[in-house]
């Protein structure tokens, strides 16, 4: 199968085959992140462009070096929320940047949709790295491979999202992605934080932790965003840990392997005790390695796409 | 000069008109319904306009449009206001105080009165602001608006949000005798919301707006409505639960009228796909049951006119991330065409499609407008309800571009518009 997308937007409108064949990709990105010699000239000559609208130094970095592992010229282009709402628009910034030769921007945005919009108005490929509470494919399909390869597969297992679910992009791909792979997905969070209609798409919803966690293969705890919160959707950090934060004693009726994930950066004690952060279910650390392999994977089937096409 | 329209179906609700005829316009009104048209036809005095298949009604009048001017003229001016005005059929538009400045005082009722009448080709009557400034804290200068010129008063788009203040505003337009136009919402509940809150919504991971905060604000508008006995308009109905209400209030005797924009009664939230700003408005476009229940309200009568809403902006302005764009889309020469849907998908008649676009409209603001009783200003639009056409923004006459319906294969076009004997509009 080819892959025949110019742009990665999101994984609401990839198929199973798609993913299959990027999650595929990565495996073998992730041999090349293995070797001595890191570095393929798959991108030689193609000049990328990192375009973040956000503060995420972690993000930001794993697509710099999977672009780098390609053999691309980077482009590094950061601002902060302010500027985006006094400043040029995003539109007239990304027309520059394509004017200095981006092929492909890679872009951040505080605001759901923003790459849609450059993906209208532009020729260069458009890889979303996160928009408002929209979509994060790289994370999505970063954890859909973590997790293939923790327990071979997707197809039959039971995954829980837990917390933030309203405001999370993380939460809106991961969903896409188990669902075509043929996962069974739970959210479970305090009703304030879980969109009243996300059970129009194929999930169930949970309002106790320990009851959402039933026979579950994978826990994937969201970030509570603590400056965003302001207490208006739940009483205070102590309640809401005390109740959405994973415990040993809170999975004891998951899977007796079950695999628990987090997209970083955590917050001690609040989504997860250290004991569940460091303890052997969790992959925390294998998610962040297998993100630059997956980012690798991304660009580079754009890149024969967009050669191909 | 004086204009003979010819062998048209005359429609006019106001007298329960409908009748194959000719209509003499002389010095700007209605003159008279001559049996013959044979006497004018042969006289230079005359101008004959056949309007053999078409319908002839009254100019239609819109209660709901933003004509930007002061302060927004790239936008929208007064003159370019009214020629969309006039290509779109309508021969009075009534235009919301949220200007810069804002018409809160009787300066800028002036200011607007005196430009309508140098450069506007339709008849504009201003709305005044309710409180200084749209801000909701103390009232406006209502009754020297009122003497300048203004029909009605609202806030449009910057809810009251202190209900002692409203109900102020309900006690003291009754000197005057003017409605209080609601803009029903709960801002605290919109909070940031930029679309529908629903499935939509969350699935593009915008902020909702949920149909609760029209539909509180309607209920209380209603109590104060009640508590007042003023009348009281409520905006762009776009929720199921705001129908419901206000035929309860209507159906207790409260004063209460209502109006419904053509998208509201046409598109449902679906239409912002993938992120399309000119789908963006505040009502915002909802779901499928509350647009049907607006076509409920439309043919029962809950719902008793037709408005547009017509909010131009800019295409740098709409050309952004969603959540930045600016609510609105404009409606003028879109409203016709939109509203006849309704009539060939059998939720109305045309005759009511008529008379929720003429003399009811009219009698909500007291205007004399709206009805082709001789005697009457000469407004007049003879329109072609069969005529289809592909709908094109480049062809608009309004400065801005911002329409959903771009591309749109629709019928009914405007062939002639007429205002106080002039004719302002010929295709
Ligand atoms: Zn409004």
């Amino acid at each position: 199968m080819e892959f025949e997308r110019k742009h990665i937007l999101g994984l609401e409108e990839l198929n199973a085959e798609e993913i299959t064949l990027v999650l595929d990709t990565a495996e073998s990105m992730k041999e090349v992140s293995e070797r001595d010699v890191k570095k393929v000239p798959a991108l030689r000559g193609m000049t990328v462009c990192n375009l973040f609208f956000e503060p995420s130094t972690r993000t930001r970095s794993s697509f710099e070096i999977a672009e780098k592992r390609l053999s691309a010229d980077v482009l590094n282009f950061t601002t902060s929320q302010s500027s985006v709402v006094k400043g040029e628009s995003l539109l007239d910034t990304a027309r520059n940047l394509e004017a200095m030769g981006a092929s492909m921007i890679v872009i951040r945005h505080p605001m759901s949709g923003a790459p849609w919009l450059l993906a209208k108005e532009l020729n260069s490929s458009i890889i979303n790295a996160g928009d408002g509470s929209h979509e994060h494919p790289s994370q999505a399909l970063l954890d859909l491979f973590t997790i293939r390869r923790m327990k071979g597969g997707i197809e039959g297992l039971k995954i829980v999202i837990v917390g933030d679910i309203l405001h999370s992009r993380v939460a809106r791909s991961n969903i896409w992605g188990f669902l075509k792979l043929g996962a069974e997905v739970r959210v479970v969070g305090p009703p304030t934080l879980i969109p009243k209609y996300i059970e129009k798409i194929d999930v169930r919803t949970f309002y106790n932790l320990s009851e959402a966690v039933v026979d579950a293969d994978v826990i994937i705890m969201l970030r509570i965003q603590k400056e965003r919160q302001d207490f208006e959707f739940f009483p205070s950090l102590r309640e809401y840990s005390r109740f959405y934060g994973l415990t040993r004693e809170k999975i004891k009726r998951a899977h007796e392997n079950v695999t628990v994930m987090h997209p970083g950066p955590i917050n001690r004690g609040v989504e997860l005790s250290s004991d569940m952060a460091d303890g052997p279910g969790s992959v925390i650390l294998e998610q962040v390695s297998n993100g630059i392999a997956v980012r690798m994977a991304m660009f580079y089937l754009v890149a024969s796409a967009r050669r191909n096409g | 000069m004086s204009i003979l329209i010819k062998g048209g179906r005359i429609i006019d609700p106001s007298r329960n008109f409908d009748k194959i005829g000719n209509i003499l316009i002389e010095k700007g009104k209605i003159k008279s319904f001559p049996k013959d048209a044979k006497e004018f036809e042969n006289n230079s005095k005359y101008k004959v306009i056949d309007a053999g298949r078409k319908i002839v009604s009254p100019g239609f009048v819109d209660i709901h449009v933003h004509l930007r001017e002061p302060g927004y003229e790239y936008k929208e001016t007064i003159r370019s206001g009214c020629e969309s005005a006039a290509a779109g059929g309508f021969t009075s538009i009534v235009c919301m105080p949220n200007t810069n400045p804002i018409n809160d005082n009787a300066s800028v009722t002036e200011y607007i009165m005196l430009k309508a009448r140098t450069e506007g080709i339709v008849n504009v009557f201003p709305i005044g602001a309710i409180t200084k400034g749209e801000k909701g804290e103390t009232l406006a200068q209502i009754g020297e608006m009122y003497e300048a010129g203004c029909v009605g008063v609202s806030d449009d788009g910057m809810p009251v949000m202190n209900s002692k203040v409203m109900r102020h505003a309900m006690e003291y337009v009754k000197a005057f005798g003017i409605p209080v136009i609601s803009h029903a919402e709960d801002r605290n509940l919109s909070a940031s919301g930029v679309m529908n809150e629903g499935d939509m919504s969350t699935l593009l991971g915008l902020k909702g707006i949920p149909a609760a905060s029209e539909d509180v604000m309607v209920s209380r508008d209603i109590t104060l409505a009640e508590l007042t006995g003023t009348h009281l308009h409520i905006c762009h109905v776009s929720t199921a639960g705001s129908v419901r209400l206000i035929r309860d209030a209507k159906a207790r005797g409260v004063n209460v009228t209502a109006e419904a924009a053509p998208h509201h009664f046409t598109l449902t939230d679906k239409a912002v796909g993938e992120y399309d700003t000119n789908s963006k408005m505040n009502p915002p476009l909802r779901g499928e049951s509350d647009m049907e229940a607006v076509r409920e309200g439309l043919r029962d009568g809950t719902i008793d006119v037709i408005a547009t809403d017509h909010a131009p902006h800019s295409e740098d302005e709409k050309k952004v991330e969603f959540d930045l764009a600016p609510f609105g889309i404009v409606g003028l020469e879109t409203a016709l065409p939109l509203s006849l849907r309704l009539v060939e998908q059998g939720v109305i008649s045309l005759h009511d499609m008529i008379a929720k676009m003429t003399y009811i409209p009219s009698k909500i603001v007291n205007i004399e407008r709206g009805t082709l009783n001789p005697g009457a200003p000469a407004d007049v639009v003879i329109f072609d309800a069969e005529r289809r056409y592909t709908v094109d923004r480049d062809k608009f006459h309004s400065k801005s571009k911002n329409t959903p319906f771009h591309g749109w294969e629709l019928s009914g076009a405007v062939i002639c518009t007429i205002v106080n004997g002039r004719v302002v509009y010929s295709c």
